[in-house]
Protein backbone atom coordinates (compact mmCIF):
# COMPACT_ATOMS: atom_id res chain seq x y z
CA UNK A 1 0.00 0.00 0.00
CA UNK A 2 1.16 3.51 -0.77
CA UNK A 3 2.16 5.52 2.29
CA UNK A 4 1.04 9.11 1.73
CA UNK A 5 2.13 12.34 3.40
CA UNK A 6 -1.31 12.44 4.98
CA UNK A 7 -0.64 9.00 6.53
CA UNK A 8 2.64 10.28 7.91
CA UNK A 9 0.99 13.20 9.70
CA UNK A 10 -1.75 10.97 11.07
CA UNK A 11 0.74 8.34 12.33
CA UNK A 12 3.03 11.01 13.79
CA UNK A 13 0.10 12.42 15.77
CA UNK A 14 -0.81 8.95 17.05
CA UNK A 15 2.84 8.43 17.99
CA UNK A 16 3.07 11.79 19.78
CA UNK A 17 5.88 12.83 17.48
CA UNK A 18 6.22 16.09 15.60
CA UNK A 19 7.53 15.93 12.06
CA UNK A 20 9.10 19.13 10.82
CA UNK A 21 7.70 20.43 7.51
CA UNK A 22 11.00 19.81 5.72
CA UNK A 23 11.15 16.20 7.01
CA UNK A 24 7.69 15.18 5.82
CA UNK A 25 8.67 14.17 2.33
CA UNK A 26 11.71 12.28 3.53
CA UNK A 27 9.64 10.33 6.04
CA UNK A 28 6.97 9.58 3.47
CA UNK A 29 9.48 8.22 0.95
CA UNK A 30 11.37 6.18 3.50
CA UNK A 31 8.32 4.62 5.12
CA UNK A 32 6.76 3.98 1.74
CA UNK A 33 9.87 2.11 0.66
CA UNK A 34 9.89 -0.01 3.84
CA UNK A 35 6.14 -0.70 3.82
CA UNK A 36 6.24 -1.57 0.10
CA UNK A 37 8.85 -4.20 0.91
CA UNK A 38 6.43 -5.68 3.48
CA UNK A 39 3.86 -6.11 0.73
CA UNK A 40 5.51 -9.43 -0.24
CA UNK A 41 3.46 -10.87 2.63
CA UNK A 42 0.37 -10.42 0.44
CA UNK A 43 1.56 -13.40 -1.59
CA UNK A 44 1.53 -15.81 1.37
CA UNK A 45 -1.52 -18.02 1.76
CA UNK A 46 -2.58 -17.58 5.38
CA UNK A 47 -6.09 -18.95 5.00
CA UNK A 48 -6.86 -20.88 8.21
CA UNK A 49 -3.49 -19.99 9.75
CA UNK A 50 -3.87 -18.72 13.30
CA UNK A 51 -1.78 -15.71 14.36
CA UNK A 52 1.11 -16.30 16.79
CA UNK A 53 1.59 -13.75 19.51
CA UNK A 54 4.06 -15.73 21.59
CA UNK A 55 6.37 -18.35 20.18
CA UNK A 56 5.96 -20.90 22.93
CA UNK A 57 2.61 -22.21 24.15
CA UNK A 58 1.53 -19.89 26.97
CA UNK A 59 -1.06 -20.37 29.65
CA UNK A 60 -2.47 -18.01 32.20
CA UNK A 61 -0.15 -17.74 35.15
CA UNK A 62 -1.91 -17.31 38.47
CA UNK A 63 -0.57 -16.55 41.90
CA UNK A 64 -2.07 -16.05 45.33
CA UNK A 65 -3.37 -12.54 45.93
CA UNK A 66 -1.07 -11.75 48.80
CA UNK A 67 0.02 -8.24 49.68
CA UNK A 68 3.76 -7.77 49.45
CA UNK A 69 6.13 -4.86 49.92
CA UNK A 70 6.20 -2.48 47.02
CA UNK A 71 8.64 0.19 45.97
CA UNK A 72 8.59 2.99 48.50
CA UNK A 73 7.17 6.26 47.30
CA UNK A 74 10.36 8.26 47.42
CA UNK A 75 12.19 5.69 45.31
CA UNK A 76 9.29 5.42 42.88
CA UNK A 77 9.38 9.17 42.38
CA UNK A 78 13.16 9.41 42.26
CA UNK A 79 13.35 9.52 38.46
CA UNK A 80 10.38 11.82 37.87
CA UNK A 81 11.02 15.06 36.01
CA UNK A 82 8.73 16.99 38.37
CA UNK A 83 7.30 16.02 41.74
CA UNK A 84 5.12 17.82 44.25
CA UNK A 85 3.85 16.59 47.63
CA UNK A 86 4.68 13.00 46.79
CA UNK A 87 2.96 13.06 43.37
CA UNK A 88 4.05 13.27 39.75
CA UNK A 89 3.40 16.78 38.50
CA UNK A 90 2.10 17.59 35.01
CA UNK A 91 0.59 20.69 33.40
CA UNK A 92 -3.09 21.28 34.10
CA UNK A 93 -5.20 18.67 32.30
CA UNK A 94 -8.74 19.88 33.14
CA UNK A 95 -10.05 23.32 32.26
CA UNK A 96 -11.02 25.58 35.14
CA UNK A 97 -14.78 25.77 35.45
CA UNK B 1 48.40 -14.66 27.17
CA UNK B 2 47.52 -11.36 28.83
CA UNK B 3 45.22 -11.83 31.83
CA UNK B 4 42.51 -9.65 30.31
CA UNK B 5 42.29 -12.02 27.34
CA UNK B 6 41.84 -15.22 29.33
CA UNK B 7 38.49 -16.99 29.43
CA UNK B 8 36.34 -16.73 32.55
CA UNK B 9 36.83 -20.44 33.25
CA UNK B 10 40.61 -20.23 33.16
CA UNK B 11 40.64 -17.05 35.28
CA UNK B 12 38.33 -18.74 37.76
CA UNK B 13 40.75 -21.63 38.20
CA UNK B 14 43.73 -19.27 38.40
CA UNK B 15 41.96 -17.47 41.24
CA UNK B 16 41.12 -20.71 43.03
CA UNK B 17 44.68 -21.99 42.68
CA UNK B 18 46.01 -18.65 43.92
CA UNK B 19 48.02 -18.09 40.74
CA UNK B 20 46.53 -14.59 40.56
CA UNK B 21 44.49 -12.37 42.84
CA UNK B 22 41.16 -10.81 41.92
CA UNK B 23 42.80 -7.43 42.55
CA UNK B 24 45.49 -8.11 39.94
CA UNK B 25 42.91 -9.24 37.42
CA UNK B 26 40.56 -6.32 38.07
CA UNK B 27 43.42 -3.86 37.78
CA UNK B 28 44.51 -5.49 34.54
CA UNK B 29 41.00 -5.11 33.10
CA UNK B 30 40.79 -1.50 34.32
CA UNK B 31 44.14 -0.67 32.67
CA UNK B 32 42.90 -2.34 29.53
CA UNK B 33 39.79 -0.15 29.62
CA UNK B 34 41.98 2.92 30.11
CA UNK B 35 44.14 1.87 27.16
CA UNK B 36 41.37 0.92 24.71
CA UNK B 37 38.18 2.76 25.62
CA UNK B 38 39.01 5.98 23.76
CA UNK B 39 39.29 4.00 20.57
CA UNK B 40 36.72 1.22 21.12
CA UNK B 41 33.99 3.00 23.10
CA UNK B 42 32.31 -0.13 24.47
CA UNK B 43 31.13 1.37 27.76
CA UNK B 44 28.57 4.01 28.64
CA UNK B 45 29.31 3.79 32.38
CA UNK B 46 32.40 2.27 33.99
CA UNK B 47 32.00 1.15 37.62
CA UNK B 48 35.66 0.79 38.67
CA UNK B 49 35.01 1.18 42.39
CA UNK B 50 32.41 -1.54 42.30
CA UNK B 51 34.75 -3.98 40.53
CA UNK B 52 37.64 -3.21 42.90
CA UNK B 53 35.39 -3.64 45.92
CA UNK B 54 34.26 -7.02 44.57
CA UNK B 55 37.91 -8.00 43.99
CA UNK B 56 38.76 -7.17 47.59
CA UNK B 57 35.92 -9.32 48.94
CA UNK B 58 36.83 -12.16 46.59
CA UNK B 59 40.49 -12.10 47.66
CA UNK B 60 39.44 -12.12 51.32
CA UNK B 61 37.26 -15.17 50.73
CA UNK B 62 40.06 -16.99 48.92
CA UNK B 63 42.52 -16.11 51.71
CA UNK B 64 40.10 -17.61 54.25
CA UNK B 65 39.92 -20.76 52.17
CA UNK B 66 36.25 -20.26 51.23
CA UNK B 67 34.81 -21.52 47.94
CA UNK B 68 34.18 -18.90 45.26
CA UNK B 69 31.51 -18.95 42.57
CA UNK B 70 32.25 -18.99 38.85
CA UNK B 71 31.93 -15.24 38.29
CA UNK B 72 33.38 -13.96 41.56
CA UNK B 73 36.19 -11.53 40.93
CA UNK B 74 35.76 -11.61 37.13
CA UNK B 75 34.82 -8.11 35.90
CA UNK B 76 31.94 -8.26 33.43
CA UNK B 77 29.76 -5.76 31.61
CA UNK B 78 26.01 -5.51 31.23
CA UNK B 79 24.18 -4.04 28.26
CA UNK B 80 22.68 -0.69 29.17
CA UNK B 81 19.08 -1.85 28.73
CA UNK B 82 19.23 -4.23 31.71
CA UNK B 83 18.27 -2.50 34.97
CA UNK B 84 20.98 -2.21 37.60
CA UNK B 85 19.77 -0.66 40.84
CA UNK B 86 21.64 2.54 41.60
CA UNK B 87 23.64 2.40 38.34
CA UNK B 88 22.45 4.51 35.41
CA UNK B 89 20.61 2.53 32.72
CA UNK B 90 20.13 4.68 29.63
CA UNK B 91 19.32 2.28 26.78
CA UNK B 92 21.74 4.55 24.91
CA UNK B 93 18.85 7.02 24.63
CA UNK B 94 18.63 10.69 25.54
CA UNK B 95 15.17 10.02 26.92
CA UNK B 96 16.70 7.91 29.73
CA UNK B 97 19.87 10.01 30.08
CA UNK B 98 19.60 10.29 33.86
CA UNK B 99 17.56 7.18 34.62
CA UNK B 100 18.81 5.34 37.71
CA UNK B 101 16.72 2.19 38.19
CA UNK B 102 15.19 1.77 41.65
CA UNK B 103 15.33 -2.02 41.23
CA UNK B 104 17.41 -4.77 39.66
CA UNK B 105 16.52 -6.92 36.69
CA UNK B 106 16.05 -10.55 37.74
CA UNK B 107 19.25 -11.56 35.92
CA UNK B 108 21.13 -8.93 37.94
CA UNK B 109 19.61 -10.25 41.18
CA UNK B 110 20.77 -13.73 40.17
CA UNK B 111 24.26 -12.42 39.41
CA UNK B 112 24.36 -10.61 42.75
CA UNK B 113 23.42 -13.88 44.38
CA UNK B 114 26.70 -15.33 43.11
CA UNK B 115 28.73 -12.18 43.97
CA UNK B 116 29.38 -11.07 40.42
CA UNK B 117 31.66 -8.17 39.62
CA UNK B 118 30.11 -5.33 37.62
CA UNK B 119 32.66 -3.50 35.48
CA UNK B 120 30.11 -1.24 33.83
CA UNK B 121 27.21 -0.71 31.44
CA UNK B 122 27.70 -1.30 27.75
CA UNK B 123 26.88 0.69 24.65
CA UNK B 124 24.13 -0.42 22.27
CA UNK B 125 21.80 0.82 19.56
CA UNK B 126 19.20 3.08 21.17
CA UNK B 127 16.54 0.84 22.73
CA UNK B 128 18.25 -2.14 21.03
CA UNK B 129 17.04 -1.00 17.61
CA UNK B 130 19.79 -1.55 15.09
CA UNK B 131 22.51 -3.88 13.96
CA UNK B 132 25.62 -1.71 14.21
CA UNK B 133 25.51 0.26 17.51
CA UNK B 134 25.60 3.38 15.32
CA UNK B 135 22.17 4.29 16.69
CA UNK B 136 23.51 4.97 20.19
CA UNK B 137 22.68 8.54 21.21
CA UNK B 138 26.05 8.78 22.98
CA UNK B 139 28.91 7.27 21.04
CA UNK B 140 30.10 4.95 18.32
CA UNK B 141 31.55 1.61 19.33
CA UNK B 142 34.31 0.39 17.03
CA UNK B 143 35.03 -3.19 16.07
CA UNK B 144 38.23 -4.19 17.91
CA UNK B 145 39.39 -6.19 14.85
CA UNK B 146 39.15 -3.17 12.54
CA UNK B 147 38.33 0.20 14.00
CA UNK B 148 36.83 1.48 10.76
CA UNK B 149 34.12 -1.13 11.12
CA UNK B 150 31.07 -1.56 13.32
CA UNK B 151 30.98 -4.14 16.12
CA UNK B 152 27.50 -5.17 15.05
CA UNK B 153 24.45 -4.54 17.16
CA UNK B 154 22.46 -3.93 19.02
CA UNK B 155 24.69 -5.49 21.75
CA UNK B 156 27.79 -3.90 20.15
CA UNK B 157 29.37 -2.88 23.46
CA UNK B 158 28.79 -6.34 24.91
CA UNK B 159 30.64 -8.03 22.03
CA UNK B 160 33.36 -5.38 21.57
CA UNK B 161 34.28 -5.34 25.27
CA UNK B 162 34.73 -9.12 25.42
CA UNK B 163 36.75 -9.12 22.18
CA UNK B 164 38.90 -6.13 23.22
CA UNK B 165 39.70 -7.50 26.68
CA UNK B 166 37.87 -4.71 28.49
CA UNK B 167 35.36 -7.16 30.06
CA UNK B 168 35.85 -10.85 30.85
CA UNK B 169 32.23 -11.61 29.95
CA UNK B 170 29.05 -9.67 29.28
CA UNK B 171 25.30 -9.90 29.03
CA UNK B 172 23.44 -8.71 25.97
CA UNK B 173 19.88 -8.91 24.74
CA UNK B 174 18.63 -10.37 21.47
CA UNK B 175 15.34 -9.44 19.77
CA UNK B 176 16.28 -10.14 16.14
CA UNK B 177 19.95 -11.12 16.33
CA UNK B 178 21.33 -8.52 18.72
CA UNK B 179 23.53 -10.98 20.65
CA UNK B 180 24.48 -13.35 17.83
CA UNK B 181 25.33 -10.87 15.06
CA UNK B 182 27.72 -8.70 17.15
CA UNK B 183 29.28 -11.89 18.57
CA UNK B 184 29.86 -12.98 14.98
CA UNK B 185 31.32 -9.58 13.97
CA UNK B 186 33.64 -9.48 17.00
CA UNK B 187 34.81 -13.11 17.01
CA UNK B 188 33.22 -14.13 20.32
CA UNK B 189 30.48 -16.52 21.44
CA UNK B 190 26.91 -15.20 21.79
CA UNK B 191 23.93 -17.25 22.94
CA UNK B 192 20.27 -16.32 22.55
CA UNK B 193 18.29 -18.63 24.81
CA UNK B 194 14.84 -19.99 24.00
CA UNK B 195 12.12 -17.38 24.52
CA UNK B 196 11.16 -17.81 28.18
CA UNK B 197 14.37 -19.51 29.35
CA UNK B 198 15.76 -16.33 30.97
CA UNK B 199 13.57 -13.83 32.80
CA UNK B 200 12.95 -10.54 31.01
CA UNK B 201 11.99 -8.72 34.20
CA UNK B 202 14.04 -5.53 34.30
CA UNK B 203 15.08 -5.75 30.65
CA UNK B 204 13.79 -2.52 29.14
CA UNK B 205 11.16 -3.74 26.71
CA UNK B 206 11.66 -3.37 22.96
CA UNK B 207 9.55 -6.18 21.45
CA UNK B 208 8.26 -8.26 24.32
CA UNK B 209 7.36 -11.39 22.37
CA UNK B 210 10.89 -11.63 20.95
CA UNK B 211 13.32 -10.19 23.54
CA UNK B 212 15.71 -12.49 25.43
CA UNK B 213 18.80 -11.86 27.56
CA UNK B 214 21.89 -14.01 26.99
CA UNK B 215 25.65 -14.24 27.54
CA UNK B 216 28.50 -12.98 25.34
CA UNK B 217 31.74 -14.78 26.14
CA UNK B 218 35.17 -15.85 24.87
CA UNK B 219 34.21 -19.49 24.61
CA UNK B 220 31.34 -21.95 24.90
CA UNK B 221 32.37 -23.12 28.38
CA UNK B 222 31.91 -19.59 29.72
CA UNK B 223 28.51 -19.30 28.02
CA UNK B 224 27.33 -22.57 29.62
CA UNK B 225 28.48 -21.45 33.06
CA UNK B 226 26.69 -18.11 32.78
CA UNK B 227 23.52 -19.81 31.52
CA UNK B 228 23.58 -21.89 34.71
CA UNK B 229 23.37 -18.64 36.67
CA UNK B 230 20.81 -16.65 34.68
CA UNK B 231 18.32 -19.24 33.39
CA UNK B 232 15.10 -20.17 35.15
CA UNK B 233 11.50 -19.40 35.95
CA UNK B 234 10.67 -16.07 37.54
CA UNK B 235 7.45 -15.02 39.23
CA UNK B 236 8.07 -11.50 37.87
CA UNK B 237 7.98 -12.70 34.24
CA UNK B 238 4.89 -14.73 33.50
CA UNK B 239 6.31 -15.69 30.08
CA UNK B 240 9.29 -17.44 31.69
CA UNK B 241 9.34 -21.22 31.35
CA UNK B 242 8.68 -23.50 34.30
CA UNK B 243 10.81 -26.28 32.84
CA UNK B 244 13.68 -27.22 35.15
CA UNK B 245 17.06 -25.77 34.23
CA UNK B 246 19.67 -28.44 33.47
CA UNK B 247 23.34 -28.10 34.33
CA UNK B 248 24.59 -26.73 31.02
CA UNK B 249 28.22 -27.54 31.82
CA UNK B 250 27.26 -31.23 31.47
CA UNK B 251 26.82 -30.48 27.76
CA UNK B 252 30.47 -29.49 27.40
CA UNK B 253 31.27 -32.80 25.78
CA UNK B 254 33.24 -33.24 22.60
CA UNK B 255 30.94 -35.73 20.98
CA UNK B 256 28.67 -35.13 18.00
CA UNK B 257 28.60 -38.67 16.66
CA UNK B 258 25.23 -39.31 15.08
CA UNK B 259 24.09 -35.71 15.59
CA UNK B 260 21.79 -34.74 12.74
CA UNK B 261 22.60 -31.30 11.37
CA UNK B 262 20.17 -29.55 9.04
CA UNK B 263 21.39 -27.12 6.37
CA UNK B 264 18.50 -25.00 5.13
CA UNK B 265 18.80 -24.39 1.40
CA UNK B 266 17.05 -21.02 1.67
CA UNK B 267 19.90 -19.68 3.82
CA UNK B 268 22.66 -20.74 1.47
CA UNK B 269 21.26 -18.61 -1.32
CA UNK B 270 21.79 -15.17 -2.83
CA UNK B 271 23.35 -12.40 -0.83
CA UNK B 272 25.77 -14.46 1.21
CA UNK B 273 29.37 -13.32 1.04
CA UNK B 274 31.65 -15.92 -0.55
CA UNK B 275 34.18 -15.91 2.28
CA UNK B 276 31.38 -16.36 4.82
CA UNK B 277 29.90 -19.20 2.81
CA UNK B 278 33.25 -20.99 2.52
CA UNK B 279 33.96 -20.69 6.24
CA UNK B 280 30.51 -21.96 7.21
CA UNK B 281 30.62 -24.83 4.73
CA UNK B 282 34.07 -25.80 6.04
CA UNK B 283 32.69 -25.75 9.60
CA UNK B 284 29.82 -28.02 8.61
CA UNK B 285 32.28 -30.35 6.85
CA UNK B 286 34.29 -30.48 10.05
CA UNK B 287 31.17 -31.78 11.86
CA UNK B 288 30.91 -34.50 9.25
CA UNK B 289 34.49 -35.50 10.00
CA UNK B 290 33.56 -35.70 13.68
CA UNK B 291 30.80 -38.18 12.89
CA UNK B 292 27.74 -35.98 12.55
CA UNK B 293 25.23 -36.46 9.77
CA UNK B 294 24.50 -33.54 7.44
CA UNK B 295 20.95 -33.29 6.11
CA UNK B 296 19.63 -30.84 3.49
CA UNK B 297 16.44 -29.25 4.75
CA UNK B 298 14.03 -26.54 3.71
CA UNK B 299 12.59 -23.65 5.74
CA UNK B 300 10.26 -22.46 2.97
CA UNK B 301 8.98 -19.26 4.60
CA UNK B 302 12.44 -17.79 5.24
CA UNK B 303 12.02 -15.06 2.63
CA UNK B 304 9.07 -13.61 4.54
CA UNK B 305 10.88 -13.42 7.87
CA UNK B 306 12.24 -9.88 7.49
CA UNK B 307 8.80 -8.50 6.60
CA UNK B 308 7.12 -10.35 9.43
CA UNK B 309 9.76 -9.29 11.94
CA UNK B 310 9.90 -5.64 10.86
CA UNK B 311 6.14 -5.35 11.34
CA UNK B 312 5.84 -7.28 14.61
CA UNK B 313 8.88 -5.81 16.38
CA UNK B 314 8.05 -2.16 15.55
CA UNK B 315 4.38 -2.72 16.47
CA UNK B 316 5.40 -4.01 19.89
CA UNK B 317 7.99 -1.24 20.18
CA UNK B 318 5.44 1.46 19.36
CA UNK B 319 3.30 0.13 22.20
CA UNK B 320 6.14 -0.40 24.69
CA UNK B 321 7.67 3.00 24.06
CA UNK B 322 4.42 4.84 24.77
CA UNK B 323 5.59 4.90 28.39
CA UNK B 324 8.19 7.57 27.57
CA UNK B 325 5.91 10.52 28.05
CA UNK B 326 7.95 12.87 30.23
CA UNK B 327 5.78 12.21 33.28
CA UNK B 328 6.90 9.44 35.62
CA UNK B 329 10.54 9.01 34.64
CA UNK B 330 12.99 9.97 31.93
CA UNK B 331 13.55 13.29 30.27
CA UNK B 332 10.88 15.98 29.92
CA UNK B 333 10.64 18.85 27.48
CA UNK B 334 7.94 21.26 28.64
CA UNK B 335 4.88 22.18 26.64
CA UNK B 336 1.84 24.34 27.13
CA UNK B 337 -0.40 21.36 27.82
CA UNK B 338 0.06 17.67 28.57
CA UNK B 339 -0.12 16.53 24.94
CA UNK B 340 2.44 19.04 23.75
CA UNK B 341 4.66 18.16 26.71
CA UNK B 342 4.59 14.52 25.62
CA UNK B 343 5.08 15.34 21.95
CA UNK B 344 7.93 17.76 22.65
CA UNK B 345 9.66 15.27 24.93
CA UNK B 346 9.46 12.38 22.48
CA UNK B 347 10.35 14.49 19.45
CA UNK B 348 13.45 15.95 21.11
CA UNK B 349 14.69 12.86 22.94
CA UNK B 350 14.13 9.85 20.68
CA UNK B 351 16.68 9.22 17.92
CA UNK B 352 15.87 8.76 14.24
CA UNK B 353 15.71 4.96 14.15
CA UNK B 354 13.51 4.76 17.26
CA UNK B 355 11.11 7.27 15.70
CA UNK B 356 11.14 5.34 12.43
CA UNK B 357 10.19 2.09 14.17
CA UNK B 358 7.50 3.75 16.26
CA UNK B 359 6.05 5.16 13.04
CA UNK B 360 6.21 1.80 11.21
CA UNK B 361 4.65 0.10 14.23
CA UNK B 362 1.81 2.54 14.61
CA UNK B 363 1.18 2.40 10.86
CA UNK B 364 0.89 -1.41 11.01
CA UNK B 365 -1.40 -1.19 14.03
CA UNK B 366 -3.62 1.65 12.86
CA UNK B 367 -7.19 1.29 11.71
CA UNK B 368 -7.37 0.19 8.10
CA UNK B 369 -3.91 -1.37 8.04
CA UNK B 370 -4.08 -3.70 11.05
CA UNK B 371 -5.33 -6.77 9.15
CA UNK B 372 -3.14 -6.24 6.10
CA UNK B 373 0.07 -5.74 8.04
CA UNK B 374 0.13 -6.59 11.74
CA UNK B 375 -2.29 -9.53 11.73
CA UNK B 376 -0.82 -10.83 8.48
CA UNK B 377 2.68 -10.68 10.00
CA UNK B 378 1.48 -12.70 13.02
CA UNK B 379 0.04 -15.37 10.73
CA UNK B 380 3.24 -15.55 8.73
CA UNK B 381 5.04 -15.88 12.05
CA UNK B 382 3.05 -19.07 12.64
CA UNK B 383 4.20 -20.44 9.28
CA UNK B 384 7.84 -19.60 10.04
CA UNK B 385 7.53 -21.33 13.39
CA UNK B 386 5.97 -24.38 11.72
CA UNK B 387 8.94 -24.53 9.32
CA UNK B 388 11.20 -25.05 12.35
CA UNK B 389 8.88 -27.54 14.03
CA UNK B 390 8.80 -29.55 10.82
CA UNK B 391 12.59 -29.38 10.34
CA UNK B 392 13.28 -30.48 13.91
CA UNK B 393 11.35 -33.70 13.27
CA UNK B 394 14.30 -34.88 11.18
CA UNK B 395 17.32 -32.98 12.55
CA UNK B 396 18.73 -32.15 16.00
CA UNK B 397 20.22 -28.77 15.15
CA UNK B 398 20.25 -26.39 12.19
CA UNK B 399 23.43 -24.65 11.03
CA UNK B 400 23.68 -21.41 9.09
CA UNK B 401 25.93 -18.38 8.95
CA UNK B 402 25.09 -15.88 11.70
CA UNK B 403 25.23 -12.92 9.28
CA UNK B 404 25.50 -12.69 5.48
CA UNK B 405 28.79 -10.75 5.69
CA UNK B 406 31.60 -10.00 8.13
CA UNK B 407 31.55 -6.62 9.91
CA UNK B 408 30.71 -3.74 7.58
CA UNK B 409 32.19 -0.24 7.64
CA UNK B 410 30.92 2.52 9.86
CA UNK B 411 28.47 4.59 7.79
CA UNK B 412 28.15 1.90 5.12
CA UNK B 413 24.51 0.99 5.88
CA UNK B 414 22.78 4.34 5.66
CA UNK B 415 19.66 2.95 4.03
CA UNK B 416 17.47 1.52 6.83
CA UNK B 417 15.93 -1.20 4.65
CA UNK B 418 19.39 -2.39 3.56
CA UNK B 419 20.36 -2.77 7.21
CA UNK B 420 17.12 -4.62 8.02
CA UNK B 421 17.86 -7.14 5.26
CA UNK B 422 21.16 -7.98 6.98
CA UNK B 423 19.14 -9.69 9.72
CA UNK B 424 17.87 -12.43 7.43
CA UNK B 425 19.61 -15.33 9.24
CA UNK B 426 18.84 -14.22 12.78
CA UNK B 427 15.25 -12.89 12.90
CA UNK B 428 13.53 -16.20 12.02
CA UNK B 429 15.02 -17.70 15.20
CA UNK B 430 13.38 -15.02 17.37
CA UNK B 431 10.09 -15.33 15.51
CA UNK B 432 10.15 -19.09 16.18
CA UNK B 433 11.31 -18.56 19.77
CA UNK B 434 14.03 -21.21 19.49
CA UNK B 435 17.58 -20.93 20.89
CA UNK B 436 20.61 -20.01 18.79
CA UNK B 437 24.32 -19.61 19.40
CA UNK B 438 27.00 -17.91 17.31
CA UNK B 439 30.52 -19.36 17.50
CA UNK B 440 33.61 -18.14 15.65
CA UNK B 441 34.31 -20.26 12.56
CA UNK B 442 37.09 -18.43 10.77
CA UNK B 443 38.33 -15.13 9.43
CA UNK B 444 38.13 -13.29 6.14
CA UNK B 445 41.28 -12.37 4.22
CA UNK B 446 41.01 -8.96 5.90
CA UNK B 447 41.20 -10.66 9.30
CA UNK B 448 37.54 -10.11 10.19
CA UNK B 449 35.78 -12.80 12.25
CA UNK B 450 33.02 -15.00 10.80
CA UNK B 451 30.31 -16.65 12.90
CA UNK B 452 28.56 -20.01 12.62
CA UNK B 453 24.99 -20.02 13.92
CA UNK B 454 23.67 -23.21 15.55
CA UNK B 455 19.92 -23.34 16.12
CA UNK B 456 18.19 -25.79 18.46
CA UNK B 457 14.78 -27.09 19.47
CA UNK B 458 12.80 -25.03 22.00
CA UNK B 459 14.41 -25.28 25.46
CA UNK B 460 17.16 -27.49 24.13
CA UNK B 461 20.12 -25.21 24.77
CA UNK B 462 22.02 -28.34 25.81
CA UNK B 463 22.34 -29.69 22.28
CA UNK B 464 23.49 -26.40 20.73
CA UNK B 465 26.02 -25.97 23.55
CA UNK B 466 27.33 -29.49 22.93
CA UNK B 467 27.55 -28.93 19.18
CA UNK B 468 29.24 -25.55 19.61
CA UNK B 469 31.68 -26.95 22.17
CA UNK B 470 32.67 -29.90 19.98
CA UNK B 471 33.46 -27.57 17.08
CA UNK B 472 35.33 -25.15 19.26
CA UNK B 473 37.53 -27.94 20.65
CA UNK B 474 38.24 -29.29 17.18
CA UNK B 475 39.35 -25.87 15.92
CA UNK B 476 41.36 -23.07 17.46
CA UNK B 477 39.45 -19.96 16.39
CA UNK B 478 38.60 -19.14 19.97
CA UNK B 479 42.28 -18.83 20.86
CA UNK B 480 42.82 -15.99 18.44
CA UNK B 481 42.83 -12.57 20.06
CA UNK B 482 42.65 -9.01 18.79
CA UNK B 483 46.08 -7.66 17.89
CA UNK B 484 47.96 -10.94 17.96
CA UNK B 485 48.38 -14.29 16.35
CA UNK B 486 47.01 -16.13 19.34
Amino acid sequence: MKVTEEDILHIAALSRLKIAKEEEKNYQEELDKIISYMDILEGVDTENVPPTTYALPMENVFREDEPKDSLDRELALSNAPEVEDGYFKVPRVLEES
Amino acid sequence: MELYFETAASLHSMLKNKKITAKELTEAVISRIDATENEIGAYLTVTKENALENAKKTDEKIAKGEEIGFLEGLPGGIKDNICTKGVKTTCASKILENFVPPYNATVVEKLLGVNYSLMGKLNMDEFAMGGSTENSAYKLTKNPWDKERVPGGSSGGAAASVAAGSAVWSLGSDTGGSIRQPASFCGVVGLKPTYGRVSRYGLVAYASSLDQIGPVTRDVTDAANIMNIIAGNDAMDSTSSKKAVPDYTKSLVKDVKGLKIGCPKEYFADGMDKEVENAVRAAIASYKDMGAEIVDISLPHTKYAISSYYLIAPAEAATNLQRYDGVSYGARVDGEDIVSLMTNTRTAKFGAEVKRRIMIGNYALSAGYYDAYYLKALKVRTLIQQDFTEAFKSVDVIMTPTAPTAAFKIGEMEDPLKLYLQDIYTVPINLAGVPGISVPCGFTQNNLPIGLQIIGRPLDEETIIRAAYAYEQENNWKDKRVGGEN
